[in-house]
């Protein structure tokens, strides 16, 4: 019984982590229709940044917080030079351009910071751990799950309850009426763009104890963050947040019970799921 | 507007090509020169040609199909397994395993592809990528049958057609990798030119049109990706043959990317465009991976980038993209 619930606690904090990176990839693929496949290297982005900052002695929270906007900043950056132009292109340009993309990141990286991976160090108070009743558990991967929490609410009170939000919803479901009710539907997206690569690099900093951070990190979990947002349904920020949940903790705990077959059981649960779902388990309106 | 095709297919693909006829035989005239030239070097040319067989397969599937792949890896993984585990515990006369390992990799597509191409868009990535993660795992866990991470070692293959050993220097490894990229290279031509090629253009283009004008639009996808992956799979086979090893990294979402970069270097849809592709890539890498890997990785990633921008066509265009910057007039499309 206890080992179950820390299966599910490790598929909590794991799921969070997969939430706060992937929530971004949701906006720029679901809502923006870029297949981008360039997200992981801006979460990656983001935990080198915060690795390098805490070195030179900043604290843990602001170096997280100002890695989370650098990343951003890249992102908008990427956003207005190299995407702009691919938005009437197709799929392939985009799946190309961002494949690129990540290339470039991996080796500019590996340039900067040699291939070994980077360590986050983590504060005092987060590297313990804490008593819950039967076992002690560590208390970094209960802040995840309470970080993931916290963000799901916020990001669940803007999008469905602010006017942002609302314009979002309705620049997703029809552009095309969104402009012709005064809406500016590019800069919406390019200031929802911004913040989808801020959060991946946030949660590049504060996943960095379960996604290592190297140079072929960008690579290594695109699948995983590809996934989740797939599965979810493109477009739908609860869709992503059940997916990456789901994703944890059945990821955790195959590899807990069922060491041998772990990844089968992921890539075939992805792959029965897709058949049977094309648009994702809750397509968004306009996808559906 | 498809239109049958009238001409001789070559006339008809010199015209798409917008190539004399006697250029066609450059490729192979070239071949030939590196042949007598390149001694010592003659491994990685045959290297170059499986990996112009690889973009060519590629080609058909997502530059004439449309169909958006990041799972190619998969078929030339398949193709180079069956074709080392053919040679171990079968027969090892390398062409009887091509031929198998090439109808298994087809037999492998048709059923995937029966699966997955009902979908469209990110999920068909996101399938064929699941495909290819999921045979990798599989070699890498089966490992009294594939060596698993240490990869399939101990292929010994027998000399090809009964008189032809696979000598040290590989001079029959080019030869016999440059026979059987001919061979396919006939049969892509052939295909491309035919009523069923055209049928692809136009599902490309617009599959609900293809559908109402009463083509079987999902058919026609089922038999280019099974095609497609067959290509792909003798591609794997060569590797397997002429290399003695499979590793587990020809099932990696890697070899599929670099198809891909291939494809887009050259050009898609000019049949050349995967020979200029990977031959450029091939002979670049070498150069510049001896001074330091990862500026080749900034060097490739750029290119892409710079390729999916400013050079629609690939370096097949080249000439005429500078044109059409030169003089700012709109370039037709082949």
């Amino acid at each position: 019984m206890s080992s179950f619930i820390t299966v599910l606690l490790d598929g909590l904090a794991y799921g969070m982590v997969l939430f706060i990176i992937s929530v971004g990839l949701t906006v720029t693929m679901g809502l923006m229709r870029i297949t981008n496949v360039a997200h992981g290297g801006f979460a990656m982005v983001g935990g080198y940044l915060a690795a390098m900052m805490i070195r030179a002695g900043v604290p843990f929270f602001p170096a997280a917080i100002l890695a989370s906007v650098a990343a951003g900043l890249v992102g908008g950056a990427v956003e207005m030079t190299v995407l702009r132009p691919l938005y009437r292109k197709g799929e392939l340009a985009q799946v190309l351009l961002t494949f690129g993309l990540t290339f470039v990141f991996i080796a500019g990286l590996t340039l900067l910071f040699g291939t070994n991976s980077q360590a986050v160090p983590l504060p005092d108070y987060l590297s313990g751990s804490v008593h819950i009743g039967f076992r002690d558990y560590p208390a970094y991967r209960l802040f995840l799950i309470a970080t993931g929490l916290v963000l799901a609410v916020f990001l669940w009170l803007v999008v469905d309850r602010s006017l942002y939000g609302a314009k979002l919803r309705a620049a997703v479901d029809n552009p095309r009426i969104a402009r012709a009710v005064g809406i500016n539907v590019n800069r919406l997206f390019t200031g929802t763009f911004i913040a989808g690569c801020g959060l991946a690099g946030f949660g590049g900093v504060v996943g960095a104890e379960l996604l290592m951070l190297e140079p072929f990190y960008a690579l290594k979990y695109l699948v995983v963050f590809l996934v989740v947002v797939v599965v979810g349904g493109l477009g739908n920020f609860k869709g992503s947040f059940v997916a990456a949940l789901a994703i944890g903790i059945i990821d955790t705990a195959g590899k807990f019970f069922f060491p041998n077959i772990s990844a089968y059981f992921f890539f075939s649960l992805v792959f029965v799921l897709l058949l049977w779902r094309p648009n994702g388990l809750m397509p968004a309106k306009s996808a559906a | 507007m498809t239109t049958l095709p009238t001409r001789s297919g070559l006339a008809e693909l010199s015209a798409q090509g917008r190539l004399g006829l006697a250029w066609h035989a450059l490729p192979w005239v070239l071949a030939f020169v590196v042949f007598y030239m390149a001694e010592g070097y003659l491994s990685l040319w045959t290297n170059a040609l499986i990996m112009i067989l690889l973009t060519l397969s590629l080609d058909l599937a997502l530059g004439y199909a449309g169909i958006v792949t990041l799972g190619q890896a998969a078929f030339f993984g398949f193709g180079a397994y069956a074709a080392g585990l053919f040679a171990i515990h079968v027969h090892n006369d390398p062409l009887i395993g091509l031929v198998t390992a090439t109808a298994l990799s087809g037999l492998f597509g048709f059923v995937t592809g029966i699966l997955i191409l009902h979908t469209q868009g990110v999920t068909l990535l996101m399938l064929t990528l699941a495909v290819a993660g999921l045979l990798a795992e599989w070699a890498n866990r089966a490992y009294e049958i594939t060596g698993g991470d240490d990869g399939l070692q101990g292929v010994r293959m027998g000399p090809v057609l009964g008189l032809f050993r696979f000598d040290l220097y590989g001079k029959t490894a080019y030869l016999y990798s440059l026979a059987v990229l001919f061979v396919w290279f006939v049969v892509v031509w052939r295909i491309i030119v035919s009523p069923f090629g055209r049928s692809l253009d136009g599902i490309r283009q617009n599959p609900a049109r293809m559908r109402a004008i009463g083509t079987p639009v999902w058919w026609r996808l089922v038999a280019i990706y099974t095609i497609s992956a067959a290509m792909a799979g003798t591609a794997g086979a060569l590797s397997a043959q002429t290399t003695r090893f499979v590793g587990l990294t020809t099932l990696s979402v890697l070899v599929s990317g670099t198809a891909l970069v291939m494809l887009m270097l050259g050009g898609t849809r000019r049949i050349y465009g995967a020979f200029l592709g990977a031959t450029v890539y091939v002979i670049v890498q070498d150069y510049a991976a001896k001074v330091n890997p990862f500026y080749w990785m900034f060097f490739i990633g750029a290119l892409l980038m710079a390729t999916v921008l400013f050079l629609e066509g690939g370096l097949m265009d080249l000439g005429a993209t500078v044109r059409k910057y030169w003089r700012r007039a709109p370039v037709k499309k082949p």
